[in-house]
């Protein structure tokens, strides 16, 4: 028997069964529905400690009481007066919502919910009805009527509930004809509760650990060793090649930053592996760092201030360790963070040089600022040079497909050069209905510290929309693997596709770069990075291991 | 409830203005009121537009829509990812002009129960171009009831404008468009479950407010056929500074005026502000060169970190013992 934080517990055609009709009560007198597999748990008051956070204590949501502190009212108005002259964002967005109504169904969450306040417009909404009573004329006069309503403890828990059934994806604002982003409006209103001590523990954990181990998931240094030198085993395994680990080597030229998930999560080491396989191939002189040992920041999904603070970690040790430039692996959230944030938050990075690769020559100017460019940049251009050897055919059984994460399409816009890179290694790729992809890709539902489990159903919910395209793609062109290159989506579209669309595996782009590349002095490969048999390599007999269905040798 | 409310507050305004014609209040409601709704209007906008612009501008965060700028041999979008000031200028005159983020519109629907299609939908975009430029060409035509001698370029969108020469006097096109638009506006959000579910009275209110203007402007050139002259010179006299109140002007000019007036002065009080808002919208008035140029945030401010001695100095001694290079040495026992 599963249980309300497993997907098995959801049965599809219950879950399809949408309803939109919207509440008959209006949405200010219908109250949060606390209901087990739709909400994140608390963050524990020992995470809180960590990193200096108000009111840690132990609470829970179902609680009548969230123990809020004293003056709760005051801090949440005067964090509101503060954002709003400190983010203009936050104030026009306050300001200029003619509620059209054209956001309504961009969003994952009222695709896959129905639920009113999963709106875009309305999330904000929950914020502006508080915004006009104390902060505009009409609001103070003419109270509910324009609008506004009283800061209650039940807003706070609504406040709770949905701007933490936002992913801050940003699709809604693609849309919007003046640009609202929810993102900002979720975030301010993350900042806003989280005075009041009110974070949840899927995000305040990664914090926690973050802060004091350099990423999320707490390794410390001798464990990336081992964690490292595992893959390298694994990496000799299927190719033959022995892989270098530089760890913290001052004087390299390259710092090489990625999300803490690619180091242990099924199927991102793979990835990991893929970018261990290429640095050694190429030869480039690169390093890890233990200290920087996470590029993915869930400070974004907390404050400004704690973005500001986990990510600082990247130019300092960019500097002690004294390299020219930092390389960036596979990642959404980070992103945002190192393409819009970084530079303003901890640069300049004065210390650094324009980054330059040293196989090709080019180089990359349009990050002469922030000194930090994108894996995939960096692979489109070797492969425009011609520099990587590739054999595509190893890759002939993989039928792809690609989801553009969040952030890296709609806060950056890096749509060609994944799509060049993968059709450079597969034969096989078709991308998902216009509607689904780039601009308007989909989340995973599990973005801005959503991907736990005891919000399932809500993932579900929210894995809809993409999981939907999936499937039409796997029926109509007989796609069995999706790419994304986000740590996260790694993580949660394997729950989405699982249920939405069984059958397609989730990927990262570099593990089919890895998969494809003929790497000087291998051995045979019939093997991929995910020591499963390559149909169509030369396998021997006796290992029991044969080659699959109609396999014709190239060798 | 909202609706009704609205509607009741539109009807309501009308009539006092009709009664102020009617009671012979030419002054306060043909002088007066104007005048201080146009000062309210102006002094207003200023004020919000001068408050947002008081609010920082801490991070760079354009919506990308399209291929950044990046390697030399893949084609950059400028418009939808614009890289340099010129070219988010660019989006900007696209979204104002345009809508453009309108015309992206879709409709997303179930089929067969569990397959999400996206249907391009521009009603929405169809209605918003309708009212706005149509109300744009009514604001400008009406300057002939302010300037004398009128302007050429007033003759000519007005003489453009009327150009189908149907009925005396000439119906012109913006009226048709823009009662259109207005209307197909008022529908959808009285039609559409989730529009309707998130009105507002302040939604409703605008709507019918520019419908009452509409039609009572209609009413006065078509059905009524009201004293132009003494209209316009009352117009023309409030222009000038020097204003007159010519008798036997008709009450539904005054209701019409007032309408106006309460629109002009309703308006920076109001979601109406988003004519000047979308111009400072961070997300599209932006360049997306983040990597390139750096943004500076105005109150930046020193934050407590976990340095890298911090680090080092907790767990040096895993460190040494795994061969990863420290700092400082371990200290000898």
């Amino acid at each position: 028997m599963s249980k309300f934080d497993e997907p098995d517990y959801y049965k599809q055609d219950e879950l399809l069964q949408i309803d939109t009709k919207p509440p008959k009560t209006s949405w200010m007198d219908t109250p949060v529905d606390f209901r087990k597999g739709t909400y994140i748990y608390p963050g524990k008051a020992k995470n809180l400690k960590v990193v200096d956070l108000p009111n840690p204590r132990e609470w829970a949501v179902e609680d009548i009481d969230w123990s809020l502190p004293e003056d709760w009212q005051r801090i949440v108005l005067e964090g509101m007066a503060d954002r709003l002259v400190k983010y203009r964002s936050f104030k026009v967005f306050m300001d200029t919502c003619v509620r059209c109504g054209a956001c309504a169904d961009k969003c994952h969450f009222f695709l896959g919910s129905g639920d009113p306040k999963n709106m875009p417009v309305l999330r904000a909404e929950l914020l502006r009805s508080i915004y006009r009573k104390d902060f505009t004329a009409m609001g103070k006069i003419f109270g509910t009527m324009a609008g506004a309503r009283p800061l209650t403890e039940d807003v706070i828990k609504e406040w709770f509930y949905y701007f933490f059934q936002c992913t801050e994806c940003r699709r809604c604002s693609v849309f919007c004809p003046y640009g609202i982003d929810t993102a900002e409006i979720t975030m301010i209103g993350r900042e806003l509760i989280g005075l009041l001590g009110l974070y949840v523990n899927w995000v305040i954990e990664p914090v926690a650990n973050c802060f004091r181990f350099g990423n999320h998931l707490a390794i410390q240094p001798h464990g990336l060793v081992d964690t490292l030198e595992f893959m390298a085993d694994d990496i000799e395994d299927a190719t033959g090649i022995k892989v270098d680990i530089p760890i913290n080597k001052k004087g390299a030229e390259i710092l090489f930053v990625t999300p803490s998930g690619d180091f242990v999560a099924d199927p991102g080491i793979y990835t990991c592996m893929g970018y261990m396989l290429l640095f050694q191939e190429l030869g480039i002189d690169y390093t890890w760092s233990t200290y920087a040992s996470d590029g993915g920041n869930f400070g974004l999904f907390t404050s400004h201030e704690m973005m500001k603070r986990l990510n600082a970690k990247i130019y300092a040790d960019a500097e002690r360790l004294g390299v020219k430039w930092v390389l960036g692996g596979e990642c959404g959230h980070m992103w945002r963070v190192i393409h819009q944030y970084m530079d303003t938050l901890n640069g300049p990075a004065d210390f650094l040089e324009i980054p330059k690769s040293p196989i090709t020559g080019t180089e990359f100017k349009h990050a002469r600022s922030t000194k930090m460019i994108h894996l995939m940049e960096f692979v489109a251009d070797l492969i425009r040079h011609d520099k990587l050897n590739l054999d595509k055919s190893r890759n002939d059984h993989i039928n792809v497909t690609f989801h553009d994460s969040c952030n890296p399409a709609r806060a950056m816009g890096i749509f060609e050069e994944p799509r060049y890179v993968i059709r450079n290694v597969c034969n096989n790729f078709h991308d998902m209905p216009e509607n689904t992809i780039r601009e308007q890709t989909f989340c995973c539902g599990g973005g801005a510290g959503l991907g736990t489990d005891e919000n399932m159903e809500m993932r579900l919910r929210g894995g809809l929309p993409r999981g939907s395209a999936v499937r039409h793609v796997q029926d109509k062109y007989g796609v069995n693997q999706l790419a994304a290159m986000c740590a996260i989506d790694r993580a949660t579209l394997v729950t989405v596709c699982d249920y939405w669309a069984p059958g397609v595996q989730v990927t990262g782009i570099t593990e089919l770069v890895a998969n494809a590349m003929v790497f000087t002095g291998e051995k045979k490969r019939t093997h991929n990075l995910r020591l499963e048999p390559i149909p169509g390599m030369d396998i021997d007999d006796d290992d029991g291991m044969g080659a699959e269905e109609g396999a014709s040798l190239d060798e | 409830m909202n609706i009704l409310v609205a509607l009741a507050a539109v009807a309501g305004l009308f009539v006092v203005g009709m009664l102020g014609g009617v009671l012979g209040l030419g002054w306060i409601f043909g002088v007066i009121i104007p005048s201080l709704a146009l000062l309210l209007f102006v002094g207003g906008m200023v004020a919000k537009v001068m408050g947002w612009s008081k609010s920082a501008v801490p991070f760079r965060i354009p919506t990308s829509c399209g291929q950044q700028k990046s390697l030399n041999w893949i084609p950059h979008s400028r418009l939808e990812n614009p890289h340099t000031p010129l070219q988010a200028a660019g989006r900007m005159v696209l979204e104002v002009l345009f809508f453009r983020s309108l015309l992206r519109n879709t409709r997303a629907e179930l089929v067969d129960g569990r397959r999400l299609v996206y249907r391009t939908d521009h009603l929405l975009w169809l209605a918003g171009m309708l009212m706005h430029w149509s109300f744009l060409v009514i604001v400008i035509r009406h300057f002939r009831l302010m300037m004398n001698p009128v302007p050429g370029f007033v003759s000519f969108i007005e003489a453009t404008d009327g150009f189908l020469e149907i009925g005396l006097p000439v119906v012109f096109i913006t009226t048709l468009t823009f009662l259109l638009g207005v209307s197909i506006l008022l529908y959808r959000r009285l039609t559409d479950p989730q529009v309707r579910y998130i009105s507002l009275i302040g939604d409703y209110f605008p709507l019918f407010l520019l419908l009452g203007i509409g039609l009572s402007g209609v009413w006065m050139r078509h059905l009524d056929k009201v004293d132009i002259a003494g209209i316009k010179e009352l117009m023309v006299g409030l222009f000038h500074f020097s204003p007159v109140v010519p008798d036997g002007i008709s009450p539904v000019f005054y209701g019409h005026l007032f309408l106006v007036s309460m629109l002009l002065a309703y308006f920076p009080f109001s979601k109406l502000t988003h004519m000047a808002g979308v111009f400072l919208s961070p997300t599209r008035n932006m360049a997306n060169n983040n990597r390139a140029v750096r943004h500076v945030n105005p109150w930046d401010y020193p934050v407590k970190v976990h340095t890298y001695e911090e680090y080092e100095d907790e767990l040096r001694e895993k460190m040494v013992g795994a061969g990863i290079p420290v700092d400082k040495p371990l200290e000898k026992e």
